[in-house]
Parts: C-alpha cells; sequence; structure tokens
C-alpha cells in the first residue's frame, strides 16, 4: 500500500512484526506470527477473528499484559516493548505507560468489596489523586456512561450492560488516548451490546478517544468500526478502512461483512455480476440506465442496504444473458459509475476481477 | 465444691485463656496474613513467581504444622524465654501458640486469596497498579471474607491449643479443667467448664459467621444481613428419601 509511510507515522498504536510463541513442557505454540498494526488517531479499529486466531494474545501484548516474543510496539510514541519489567513485574515506565492505555474486559473484571463509585476511584488511587479529586472525576466519568445515579451500587446488583459501563468509566479514568477492549460485548445480549457499542462510538467521538476492540463477531465490526484487521493462524490477512474494504475486490473481510451468499447464483450461461455501491452512487438509477442504454434484461438475485462505518453500503447481486465476454461492455458501463463489480462465476463466490473495458 | 468456690477459680481462668488467645490471635493474623500472601504471590504462575522462596516457605509451614503441639511447646521454651523474659504464665504460653497457628492461619489465607478472580490482577496490571496495590487493594480486600472465616478456625483451634498451654503454666480455663475436674475428680466442674468453653466457642463462631455474611453480602442484601435465612422447604417425599435406609 502506497500510503504505508503516512500510516505509520500518525499510527497512535503501531505493532511491528509482532510475535509471540508460548513454550510449556517443550512443545511451542505460536499465537502471533509476525503482526504489523497501525492504529491512527481518533479511530475505532477492529481486530476479528475465530477463537485461536491470536487477536486476544495480540490486544494483550499491545500494554504488555502479555510480553510479546519479539517484534515492537508503540502506544502514543512510547516504545512499550523498549520498557523494562515483565508480564507481572512492570516496571515504573512501564506502569505509567500503562495508566495512559484504558482497557475494558469481557468479564468486567470488577471488584465485588468496592461500590461502583470506588471501583471507579481505583485506577485513580493508583495515579495518587487525592480523595476529592477522585470523588469529582468518578462521579463525572459516571454520568458519562450514564450511571450517575448507581454510584453507591456494588456491582452484583448491576445488569451486565451497567457492569460493562462502569469498567469503561473505569478505563477512561486515566485520561487515556487509547481504550483498549477484549470483547467487552462479548458477554451480552445483542440489545445491551448495541447500547456498549453506541457508547463506545460517543466516546470515541466526544473525547476523540482511539479504540482498539477485539471480537469474534462481524455486526460489532459492522456497527462501530472504522477500520478492520481479520485474523487466522496468528496472521493478519486482511486489513484496511471498512470502506475501502468493501470496494476491494475478493475481499474476505467484505465478503463477512456484507455477505449475500443466501441469494441465488443465477442460471448456467449467463453472468452473475456483485455490485456494490456507496454514499452518492446509491442514488443513482444504475440498473435502469444499464437496461435503456444496453438494452439487456436485468435479472435481480438479490441486494441488501446496510449502514457500515456510518456510511450506507449496498450490494446488488445481478444476472445478465450471455457470457462474461458477451457483457464486458456493459460491465465497463457499471464500472464507469464508480460502482465496484465483481464477476461471480456460476459455482459462487470465487470472485474474478476479468477484463476491464 | 460450691458454686461460689467454683466461679472464684472460673473467673482468672476465663481471663486468662482469653488473654492468652487473644493475644495469640493477633499476633498469628499479624504474621500469618503477609506469609500467606507471600505463599500465593510467589507459586508457580504468582506475580512474584519464585520456586526456591515459594517451596522452603511451604516446607517450614508443613513441618510446623505436622508437629504435636505439646511437642512444638517444649521445643520452643528457650525461644519463648528469650521473646518474654519468661517461661510461665499466660504471656510466655502466647509464643508457642502463635508459633504454632501462623503456618495454619495462613494456609487458610493462601486458599482464599487464591479464589481472587485472576482477571481482577490482569485489570490492576493493566491500569498500572504495581504488586503492592493489587496485594492491598485488590487481593486482601476481595479475599476478606474467607480471610475472617480463617481467623474465626484460627480463633477456635487456639483455644483448644490453650488448653494444652495452660498445663505447662499458661493457666486458663482447659487447664482448669484438667487439674480439678480430672485430677481430682471434680467431673461436674469438669463439665461446667466444658460448657463455658463451648459457649465462648459458639459466640466466636456466631460472631465470625456474621460478619462473613456481612462481608460477603455487600451489594446482596442492602446491607442488612438476616440471621436465619428462609431455607427452601423440603418436599415430603424428598424427605423420605433421606430417612430411608
Amino acid at each position: 500500500m502506497p500510503r504505508a509511510p503516512d500510516l505509520r507515522k500518525a499510527a497512535v498504536i503501531t505493532t511491528t512484526d509482532l510475535t509471540k510463541v508460548y513454550r510449556s513442557r517443550g512443545r511451542e505454540v505460536t499465537a502471533l506470527a509476525g503482526v504489523d498494526l497501525h492504529v491512527r488517531p481518533g479511530e475505532v479499529y477492529g481486530v476479528v477473528g475465530t477463537s485461536g486466531a491470536g487477536k486476544s494474545t495480540l490486544i494483550r501484548c499491545v500494554n504488555m499484559l502479555e510480553r510479546p516474543t519479539s517484534g515492537t510496539v508503540t502506544v502514543d510514541g512510547v516504545e512499550l516493548t523498549a520498557l523494562p519489567g515483565g508480564e507481572n513485574r512492570a516496571g515504573k515506565e512501564l506502569r505509567e505507560a500503562r495508566r495512559r492505555i484504558g482497557m475494558v474486559f469481557q468479564h468486567f473484571n470488577l471488584l465485588s468489596s468496592r461500590t461502583v463509585q470506588q471501583n471507579v476511584e481505583l485506577p485513580l488511587e493508583i495515579i495518587g489523586l487525592d480523595r476529592t479529586e477522585r470523588r469529582r472525576k468518578a462521579a463525572e466519568l459516571l454520568d458519562l456512561v450514564g450511571l450517575g445515579d448507581k454510584a453507591r451500587s456494588y456491582p452484583q446488583q448491576l445488569s451486565g450492560g451497567q457492569k460493562q459501563r462502569v469498567g469503561i468509566a473505569r478505563a477512561l479514568a486515566g485520561d487515556p488516548k487509547v481504550l483498549l477492549s477484549d470483547e467487552a460485548t462479548s458477554a451480552l445480549d445483542p440489545e445491551t451490546t448495541r447500547s456498549i457499542l453506541k457508547l463506545l462510538r460517543e466516546l470515541n467521538q466526544q473525547l476523540g478517544l482511539t479504540v482498539l476492540l477485539i471480537t469474534h463477531e462481524m455486526d460489532v465490526i459492522k456497527s462501530v468500526c472504522d477500520s478492520a484487521a481479520l485474523m487466522r493462524g496468528g496472521r493478519v490477512v486482511e486489513s484496511g478502512e471498512l470502506t475501502d474494504l468493501l470496494s476491494r475486490t475478493g475481499s474476505e473481510l467484505a465478503h463477512e461483512l456484507f455477505p449475500l451468499g443466501e441469494f441465488g447464483t443465477g442460471r448456467s450461461g449467463s453472468t452473475v455480476l456483485e455490485i456494490t455501491f456507496q454514499g452518492d452512487t446509491s442514488a443513482q438509477p444504475f440498473v435502469s440506465q444499464l437496461a435503456r442504454t444496453y438494452q439487456v434484461d436485468i435479472n435481480i438475485l438479490g441486494a441488501a442496504v446496510e449502514t457500515i462505518a456510518g456510511r450506507q453500503v449496498g450490494r446488488m447481486r445481478v444476472e445478465l444473458p450471455g457470457s462474461h465476454q458477451d457483457n464486458v461492455v456493459p460491465i465497463g458501463f457499471l464500472r464507469e459509475q464508480g460502482l465496484q463489480v465483481d464477476v461471480l462465476d456460476t459455482n459462487g463466490i470465487g470472485a474474478t476481477n476479468g477484463a476491464v473495458a | 465444691m460450691t458454686w461460689d468456690q467454683m466461679q472464684e477459680l472460673m473467673w482468672p481462668a476465663t481471663q486468662e485463656t482469653l488473654q492468652m488467645v487473644g493475644l495469640s490471635t493477633l499476633c498469628t493474623v499479624l504474621l500469618g496474613l503477609p506469609l500467606g500472601v507471600l505463599l500465593v504471590l510467589t507459586a508457580k504462575g504468582g506475580v512474584l513467581q519464585n520456586q526456591p522462596v515459594n517451596k522452603v516457605l511451604g516446607a517450614i509451614v508443613n513441618l510446623t504444622r505436622s508437629m504435636p503441639f505439646i511437642i512444638l511447646m517444649i521445643a520452643l521454651i528457650s525461644f519463648t524465654r528469650w521473646v518474654t523474659g519468661n517461661s510461665l504464665g499466660w504471656q510466655a504460653a502466647t509464643v508457642p501458640l502463635t508459633v504454632g497457628a501462623i503456618p495454619f492461619f495462613a494456609r487458610l489465607v493462601e486458599t482464599s486469596i487464591r479464589e481472587v478472580d485472576r482477571g481482577l490482577v490482569e485489570a490492576v496490571h493493566a491500569m498500572g497498579g504495581g504488586t503492592w496495590t493489587l496485594v492491598r487493594k485488590v487481593l486482601v480486600p476481595e479475599a476478606l471474607p474467607g480471610i475472617v472465616a480463617s481467623v474465626t478456625t484460627t480463633v477456635i483451634a487456639l483455644i483448644g491449643y490453650s488448653a494444652m498451654a495452660g498445663t505447662v503454666g499458661g493457666g486458663g480455663l482447659g487447664d482448669l479443667a484438667y487439674r480439678y475436674g480430672y485430677l481430682r475428680f471434680e467431673t461436674t466442674f469438669m463439665w461446667i467448664i466444658v460448657a463455658e468453653i463451648a459457649v465462648i466457642v459458639t459466640v466466636i463462631q456466631l460472631a465470625g459467621d456474621y460478619a462473613v455474611r456481612r462481608l460477603a453480602g455487600r451489594g446482596l442484601g442492602g446491607g442488612r444481613t438476616r440471621l436465619l435465612r428462609p431455607r427452601p422447604a423440603a418436599t415430603a417425599t424428598g424427605d423420605k428419601e433421606l430417612v430411608a435406609p
């Protein structure tokens, strides 16, 4: 990618060639096999993958809860991998760097011996704020996450969604630039998940907070992320901004984000196209233009419109009569309109980016 | 023996027992709690993982626990004299009592702290907290109900041990029961003393349980604790099954 050097310069979280190998009883397990990640300031970056893909190890390496075997991690200009201290016994500098990185957890990890307010105060105690300052700040944070009235409750009295809001308030206590979210919504029901994601999005916009989240749910990526990376077997197999990914031919992530698999795949002897349109292009009546200009009969097999990364994105699967060769000109016309066109072979997905007019 | 005579003997003995047990409990908690914490921290996978230290501490704890208390007490006579300047009296008895109870209490504390969710340790690390913060603000407060239950168990064990300490000049109720009840065949007096010890043990157990419920029930019972918790009524068939041979 030609823009890579710029990304690297502007990135707030950068990992380069990150590897993590676990050794136990002579066996080696590679959790990360060279991961390069560039998260730009102010974006919500999602890492998605199945369990065992290494995403959990990756996010733990970002704040050194796990020390990578090799490679570097830089957060907000500080190279964390260069700071002394082990996973459990961090040195002073690493501890101070961690105070500026918030983290929320799948199982919330709240202290049952403390009230909601005292839980939020814990990181402030670590920072060393005095009592009145802590109270003021904790109240402010609880208001921010919409739990101002629950300050005196104990975590056991809260619902899962409320617990995660406390977790988020606590993570924000040190005024972090970066928030790490480790499957923050995986223990929540769909409705609560939506409200927590909405909150993350709001915080991202209001505070200019950069969010790195890991998830196994494509819906999370779809509803909240600006950029995404797909992990498999300890590697990032695909990454980029969602809007770019959607217009990238043969993108696995785009396909996962926007599956049209359940729609028909057309008859043999015809050409099946998958047309992706975003933003302005969705306003153009390209189907009727195509039919009128080239006198072709268009059979719509399926279509869907969704909001991804805050933009309207549509995808349509259409069938044109005749072979691919016969349809080179209409396909060229569609591409000229700023549409992304993938030609499917009749078996299904294996998209080919055939001759371009 | 008249009731007045008995009372005259029982009152100072009760005081001695309470002083002995009270002081040794205090010392046991002060020394045993850090030992229990250290056993957790230095264990494999612990925050201060250190196998040699952990093995040595574990060995000392096991050794002390396997020594019969009466032998421990005699073995410690010179140490006791060095600490208290005397090897007799209830003050002197607290030394072997404390030494004997520390490893017992430390093991109980270790078990309670192990129960604390690993996720909380991770959360503190992610916040930039160090080991001291972890122990003081998370491990001990979160394990507090278990630690308090351990204190209760330790106090009651100490009351039992104190009877033995009494026989080497420590005084106390156990000693009284032994000397008058057992050696002088004042069986009634012996049973009265045993009953008194039973009352003390019961009161301590109830108080301990109450404290544990208060701590564990934070945020569940709205701060108030019901001593008599309604139990789900057993069904008739269930009762029959229990009685059936």
